[in-house]
């Protein structure tokens, strides 16, 4: 062993010494291509299998029947209820006939017809400042996000209700309905429970007793209740609160609920935010000499609300779906004019509730999903922002 | 590893967090210690106390004196405009109206309930309804959300992709919508006559007047059922004591679970058994439903919106609930898969040995957030018509008697006060986890 090189003790047999190359191993087996795909995911061994077959027979029953309902079986054209009615021992599937008579109720309720120019160009504008939020090297990008969350829906509301002074002629929002009412209660809903959630959220964290005190209340009242019940508050105990002859119509009183409903969960989202926020900022700030809105302004909330983006896009969604809940204090949001619309007698056929449900499914679908597909693209540009 | 982690999580400066999730491990106290002697006391509330210079504090006394003016002037103003259009309306305000007789029927109530009763009793059956629903509704939701949530984890492609198209579906269209289809497009589209209804080997009845099932009337044996009860608490107690003198004596694990399960079901069973052979009684009785020529009589009846509230609940609060599961499972780091597999446990069993237990922990807080939330969306019976809560109270009583203030007060407060009391239940709850944990 004192030698540089290790030769085996003679003693032993040198069998075990590997005396020619070893043959190469066989290639590993390729992973790639269908069968192994398959193999891999779906068949890798018997009880798989069996489940992998018994769900796909029950999916292709289930996309079957669905496509007999929504396709086949489908009635396309027709102006009344009668095209619908199964006759001469027809199925009848989907009546879009139906959808097709009575889209224009869903979308703008029955907002008069002449007038109906407001309601697009504001879901023009909409659209634009959809755009512009999803791009993310915008110029000016602060201040367009604030203008297309907070001034476009508050301005859009007043173009749509109608000013006088400037030649719009008033339309009461009994009149309002459809698609555009939920796209309005929503969107003027953020625009203004986001600075009230805001100032609550700071307000919960101040060291002030009664700020403070406060803040939990209005924070945690809205978040332990139904908004149900919370609607139904508004809609009954706010005339009562204000001084006679000021009485604020539907609408309002539901938006100020659903505000106040949403500005609670915005509130504990940007609290999340403000928490995420390392101590060494709020010192930098108070070490500059500035005050304290001045570092929550300019230092704090610019990057708790940009943490809490992605919670605050899921809240958007929840409330988006909520709106529906007007529906029960009678405000012709999109759900109750399906609602309205599904019980005509012009249109009575047996399948008509399920269309107008199926279509509203879909509507709110893309809606909810493609805010959830944004709120998940934030996220992931957030966590490649700040996981380097 | 993971405890470097959470050492070095630790260290950082941490800001309260009202929930006092955070705030119990010592690096608080080190924090709280650092923020003093850093004295900036600015924007921490834990700070007040330690708060010097007289002048700041006299200018915010004033700041809230000014806040507490402004809201009482803005209560006292709002009830005095209360006060005053409800004295226009000839509307006696107190809680009087509690005692005054109702009036109206109601088409399900689990006590005594008729035209002559009062509002009071009126509220305490829309109570139970509510109470009713989420009970039925949170055992079945969790069910259903658990076995969604771990099929998400599943390594087979298509109940992988089935139960994530599930969870999109249910997540993104409004609970109002699919109740209102549940009710009006699915109930509605059962048959109408007693005659035709769907049926489960005769004992399950379903039509559009609703579900009949087999109702268990147990019945009196004059505190029997109660011996027999303390039987399985005395012997549960029985092997919690002893497995660790197996463990000790054997080395081997008492089969706990299976000892229990074994109690729990065969006991009662023997006892029956015993009740039966010696009276020739049989000390359970099933109520069964008969199909008669117009309704479907006896059994269990459910009506149909409790039917459709049910469906439209389970269904949509699941895909919460699997979601809840899902990234709870994800906190479990891989490394325990991995570990559990290398030992070659079963699937089964490292889902319900290694991981289960271990996502619990991060899974129980916002499953009671999702029980809350069920319990807030089953209001929505509103829409289709189930005497809950808010529908009888909130909805019927209120038309009739006009006391919006009284009644809106008692309906919030009844889910105020479940949800505080939940939260403070999660809170001592986390506490105590924490403090295992660390």
């Amino acid at each position: 062993m004192s030698s540089g090189t290790y030769r085996p003790e003679p003693l032993l047999p040198l069998t075990y010494c590997q005396s020619e190359p070893h043959p190469p191993a066989p290639p590993p087996l390729v992973d790639r291509g269908c069968f192994n795909w398959l193999r891999r995911n779906l068949f890798p061994n018997w009880r798989q299998s069996l489940l992998s077959i018994l769900i796909f027979s029950l999916l292709a029953g289930t996309a079957w029947h669905l496509a007999r309902f929504l396709l086949v079986d489908a009635v396309w054209w027709g102006d009344t209820g009668e095209a619908c009615r199964p006759s001469d021992g027809r199925p009848v599937g989907a009546c879009w006939a139906f959808i097709a008579d009575r889209y224009k109720y869903f979308i703008y309720g029955s907002y008069p017809l002449d007038q109906r120019w407001r309601v697009n160009t504001f879901f023009i504008a909409g659209g634009l400042g959809l755009a512009y939020l999803l791009w993310p090297r915008a110029p000016f990008r602060r201040l367009g996000l604030t203008l297309v969350i907070v001034a476009l829906p508050l301005t859009g509301f007043i173009f749509l209700s109608g000013w006088d002074a400037v030649g719009l002629p008033d339309v009461p929002t009994n009149l309002w309905g459809g698609l555009m009412v939920t796209i309005v209660v929503a969107a003027v809903g953020i625009a203004t429970a986001l600075p009230v959630g805001i100032l609550l959220a700071l307000g919960r964290r101040s060291h002030l007793v009664i700020v403070r005190w406060l803040s939990i209340g209005l924070i945690e009242l809205p978040r332990g209740v139904p908004l149900v019940t919370v609607l139904f508050m508004a809609n009954t105990m706010l005339p009562l609160f204000l001084p006679t002859g000021l009485n604020p119509d539907k609408l309002v009183r539901a938006l100020v609920g659903i505000t106040f409903f949403a500005a609670a969960y915005l509130a504990e989202i940007i609290r999340g935010g403000l928490q995420a926020i390392p101590r060494g900022q709020y010192e930098a700030a108070s070490a500059l000499g500035l005050g304290y809105w001045k570092t929550m302004v300019l230092i704090i909330l610019p990057q708790a609300l940009k943490v809490a983006v992605p919670n605050i896009v899921s809240i958007n969604i929840g409330l988006f779906k909520d709106t529906s809940l007007l529906l029960i204090v009678g405000i012709f949001d999109f759900l109750s004019t399906i609602e309205t619309a599904r019980i005509d007698p012009r249109w009575a056929a047996p399948t008509i509730s399920t269309t107008g449900y199926a279509f509203a499914a879909v509507v709110y679908f893309s809606f909810c999903f493609g805010m959830s597909r944004y709120g998940a693209l934030i996220e992931r540009r957030l966590s490649r922002d700040h996981g380097r | 590893m993971l405890s470097g982690a959470r050492e070095a999580c630790n260290t950082l400066p941490r800001f309260d967090d009202s929930e006092g999730r955070q705030m119990t491990d010592d690096a608080h106290k080190r924090w709280a210690r650092n923020s003093k002697t850093m004295g900036n006391h600015m924007f921490s509330r834990t700070s007040t106390k330690s708060r010097r210079g007289q002048s700041a504090t006299a200018k915010e006394i004033l700041w809230q004196a000014i806040l507490l003016i402004a809201i009482a002037g803005l209560v006292g103003g709002a009830l005095w405009n209360a006060s005053g259009s409800l004295a226009e309306q000839g509307v006696a305000s107190g809680f009087g109206f509690l005692g005054h007789t109702a009036g109206f029927d109601v088409s399900q109530s689990l006590i005594p309930f008729s035209a002559v009763s009062t509002y009071g009793r009126a509220f305490l059956v829309g109570l139970l309804n509510t109470v009713e629903v989420t009970v039925i509704a949170i055992p079945l939701a969790t069910i259903l959300g658990f076995i969604i949530g771990i099929s998400r984890r599943s390594s087979n492609w298509l109940l992988n992709r089935v139960a994530a198209a599930y969870v999109e579906v249910f997540r993104n269209t409004p609970l109002l919508l699919q109740l209102l289809f549940w009710y009006n497009a699915v109930l509605a589209a059962l048959p109408a006559k007693a005659l035709e209804s769907l049926h489960l080997g005769n004992i399950i009845y379903l039509n559009r007047r609703g579900l009949a099932l087999p109702q268990p009337v147990v019945q009196d044996f004059g505190g029997a059922w109660l011996l027999v009860a303390a039987a399985i608490a005395g012997l549960f107690i029985l092997t919690a004591r002893l497995a660790p003198l197996w463990r000790a004596r054997t080395g081997h694990f008492f089969p706990h679970r299976s000892a229990n399960l074994l109690i729990l079901f065969s006991l009662p069973m023997a006892f029956c058994l015993a009740i039966y052979l010696t009276t020739g009684r049989s000390p359970i009785l099933f109520n069964i439903p008969v199909m008669g020529r117009f309704s479907v009589d006896g059994g269990w009846q459910l009506l149909p919106e409790l039917v459709a509230l049910l469906i439209g609940l389970i269904f949509y609060t699941a895909s919460s609930i699997a979601e809840v599961v899902r990234s709870g499972l994800a906190a479990v780091p891989k490394g325990q898969y991995e570990a559990a597999r290398s030992l070659h446990l079963p699937p089964g069993k490292i889902m319900r040995e290694v991981i289960l237990p271990q996502a619990i922990r991060v899974i129980i807080p916002p499953l009671t957030n999702q029980y809350l939330n069920l319990l807030k969306n089953s209001s929505l019976a509103v829409a289709i018509g189930y005497p809950d809560l808010v529908q009888i109270f909130a909805g019927t009583v209120l038309n009739q008697t006009g006391q919006a203030v009284e009644i809106v007060f008692m309906t919030m407060a009844v889910y105020l006060t479940i949800s505080l009391l939940t939260a403070l239940g999660m809170n001592v709850y986390n506490r105590r986890i924490a403090t295992v944990e660390n």
